[in-house]
């Protein structure tokens, strides 16, 4: 029962983090219908940038209080992404827009590439680590552990989500991207600026990116310029997971994704006899959604998609 | 333009302009060895292996419309069949005769069974299936060394035997009439003479019923099926035959390279497969061809930057490895916004994309009409 509670909980700290980079990849799917691949990168800049600002704030011997310094490494990654994910846009996928499908995709990889590499050339080859700054306090909850840390990540994700959802379901931005999701066409014509929905688009997803960025590299204690190839992965097989374009599909899915890989690394050992090892936790993630996508093919909450008519 | 028209009009012009090519193809991997070394006679050899590769996936992708992420793990099926079965990982040395169309035989097997639970999703949602599938596979190969050790895991196989034809092994210089051809360029007939029967497998293909079907469910899917396409069946095919032809490279890329791990196996290469049918073209051959020619050998190219700062600058200003996938990914964002429907453009490809401009121009124009 302990390793239960505690692989739960560990799963749903993991999916929380999934689940705000997996909205960054649901949401400019819901209104363009494009893979924006280039998003897991977003997230490692958003990472390396805080990282370099904490660095550099801890080198100068500031004397603060280790949230303070963490929140101004975020504050610093935040615009830096949103420039960065409204610049991809109007570079990369803008002029495609009417072009076949798969051409933004290739973009979406070519600046994917570009931005791991200008990573790499800025902050180096190496693991980055992340200062023990932030308090490590421990907490009993019924015989499994809870860091500080993890009770942090959960509850800013969880805000950032509510957050997000006040915005799309009750603002005036909110209505006019859920109907330029439905119909840019028609959302032009009643007044909406489709333009600039899709540029805010963007940018809410990479400031969702950043704060995810942040968390996970405090989490992890590392940064690394490729992390956010993995990471954008399996955000987006969380999207998917909950049925992309959905943004409470989304936030279910990277949950869901993240309990289904710490349980699915403490018990595959036992489920098989010692025969399949905890290396096996990724090939778990992708068995659950094949099978989930051959059950529901539009995904646990997706709408169902009629056949082209 | 006007010499193609030449070509297809004057049949005795036809036939010198293919013996002048048949030379040249012969001739190509010494002409390379004189003018750039021999490394770029094995870089020619990787090209071709990856022509096939782009062939394959173009079935899948570019014929029947299916976006598949995960193409890499039929290579990878093709390459691991070879490696366990002739190499002394299993004190197995079947001949490379039986091996070849084993390989395409299993990763066809694969194909099915990646395409069966896959039949009703759709678009993106595939794609995340297919690139699951893919990783599945590279996992289980790094992982299936305990408790039984049938991969030997993240070390890969090692010593895998050259391919062999009538006797003679291609991993050593052959010698014919006092001419002695080095290994690597018989592997380039080899592969040059699979790639081009590949090649014509996809012209017979294109224009045969199944390539019709292909096409039409990926126009629409539901009025091919009121046509009478059995769209089910249609699409496991599409996956069969193109993971077939990543089979058989894969096994020459055992064969070939004498060691492979799951390391050469990874997302990356499905991806970078992907991009070359996309920015050559997809569903046209020619096209598909030359994107897999230039993204082989681009980042090769590139590796000559360092040089050429050198002589710019007179230093070197930055390391030339970082910058060469730095190059290549702005050259795939370069290409994509010049020629958003690849490099060559299939004709149906290209006219649909002008018609919808088309169409797009005179709406505008149809606005613009009603402000006046």
């Amino acid at each position: 029962m302990d390793i239960f509670t505690q692989q739960l909980i560990n799963g749903l700290v993991l999916g929380s983090v999934y689940a705000l980079v997996a909205l960054g990849y649901t949401m400019v799917y819901g209104i363009l219908e494009l893979i924006n691949f280039a998003h897991g990168e977003v997230v490692m800049i958003g990472a390396m940038v805080a990282l370099a600002v904490i660095n550099a704030l801890l080198g100068a011997g500031v004397d603060l209080p280790g949230l303070v310094i963490a929140s101004l490494g975020l504050l610093a990654a935040i615009p830096v992404c949103a420039l960065l994910g409204f610049s991809i846009e109007r570079i990369a996928y803008r002029p495609l827009r009417k072009a076949p499908r798969l051409a933004p995709l290739i973009t979406a990889i070519g600046v994917s590439i570009v931005l791991q590499n200008v990573a790499m050339m800025v902050w180096g080859k190496q693991y980055i680590s992340f200062p023990a700054i932030l308090p490590a306090t421990r907490h009993q909850v019924g015989g499994a552990t809870v860091t500080d840390l993890q009770l942090f990540i959960f509850l800013l994700s969880c805000t950032v989500m509510a957050a997000l959802w006040l915005l799309v379901q009750k603002t005036r931005l909110g209505r006019a991207m859920r109907a330029t999701a439905q119909s840019p066409e028609v959302a032009g014509l009643m007044g909406v600026n489709v333009n600039t929905v899709i540029s805010i688009t963007f940018i809410l997803g990479a400031v969702l990116g950043a704060v995810a960025g942040v968390m996970v590299s405090a989490y992890y204690g590392l940064a690394h310029y490729y992390m956010g190839f993995m990471l954008g992965l399996k955000a987006f097989t969380a999207a998917v997971l909950g049925g992309i374009g959905n943004i409470a599909g989304a936030m279910l899915g990277g949950l869901l994704l993240g309990v289904i890989e710490s349980l699915g690394a403490g018990y595959i050992g036992d489920l098989s006899g010692g025969f399949l090892g905890s290396n096996y936790q990724d090939v778990f993630a992708f068995l659950v959604l094949i099978l989930v996508l051959t059950l529901r093919p539009s995904g646990l909450l997706g709408e169902r998609v009629a056949e082209r008519a | 333009m006007a010499m193609l028209l030449l070509l297809r009009h004057d049949r005795r012009a036809a036939l010198a302009a293919l013996l002048v090519v048949a030379i040249l193809l012969a001739a190509l991997p010494f002409l390379v060895n004189l003018g750039l070394g021999k490394t770029w006679v094995r870089i020619l050899d990787f090209t071709l292996l990856y022509v096939m590769l782009a062939l394959g996936l173009n079935i899948v992708v570019g014929y029947a419309g299916l976006l598949d992420l995960g193409y890499i793990a039929f290579y990878a099926v093709g390459a691991y069949l070879y490696a366990l079965l002739a190499s002394p990982h299993f004190g197995l040395h079947l001949p490379f005769w039986a091996l070849l169309p084993l390989g395409a035989l299993l990763a066809g097997l694969f194909g099915m069974l990646l395409g069966a639970p896959t039949l009703k999703l759709r678009g993106d949602y595939l794609a995340i299936v297919t690139l699951g599938f893919g990783e599945i596979i590279r996992i289980f190969l790094n992982n299936l060394n305990a408790p039984v050790n049938i991969t030997n895991g993240p070390q890969g196989v090692n010593l895998i035997d050259p391919v062999a034809i009538a006797g003679h092994s291609f991993g050593q210089t052959w010698s014919v009439l006092g001419f002695s051809v080095p290994g690597l360029y018989l592997y380039y007939y080899l592969f040059l003479a699979l790639t081009l029967g590949v090649i014509a497998v996809s012209i017979r293909l294109q224009d045969s019923r199944i390539g019709r079907a292909w096409v039409a469910i990926r126009e629409d899917e539901v009025a091919a099926e009121a046509m009478g396409i059995n769209a089910r069946n249609i699409k496991l095919l599409a996956f069969a035959m193109g993971a077939a032809f990543g089979g058989v490279a894969g096994g020459l890329f055992a064969g070939f390279q004498g060691f492979i791990s799951p390391e050469s196996f990874n997302l990356m290469e499905s991806i970078m497969i992907l991009c070359m049918v996309v920015l050559g073209g997809m569903g046209n051959i020619p096209g598909v061809i030359l994107g897999a020619v230039l993204l082989t050998m681009l980042p090769e190219a590139l590796r000559y930057v360092g040089p050429l700062e050198q002589a710019l600058f007179g230093r070197v200003v930055v390391d030339p490895a970082d910058l060469r996938m730095l190059l290549f990914g702005l050259a795939l964002v370069a290409v994509m916004l010049f020629r958003p429907a690849g490099l060559l453009p299939s004709t149906r490809r290209r006219r649909e994309f002008d018609s919808s401009e088309a169409v797009l121009a005179q709406e505008q124009a149809s606005v613009y009409d009603a402000h006046k």
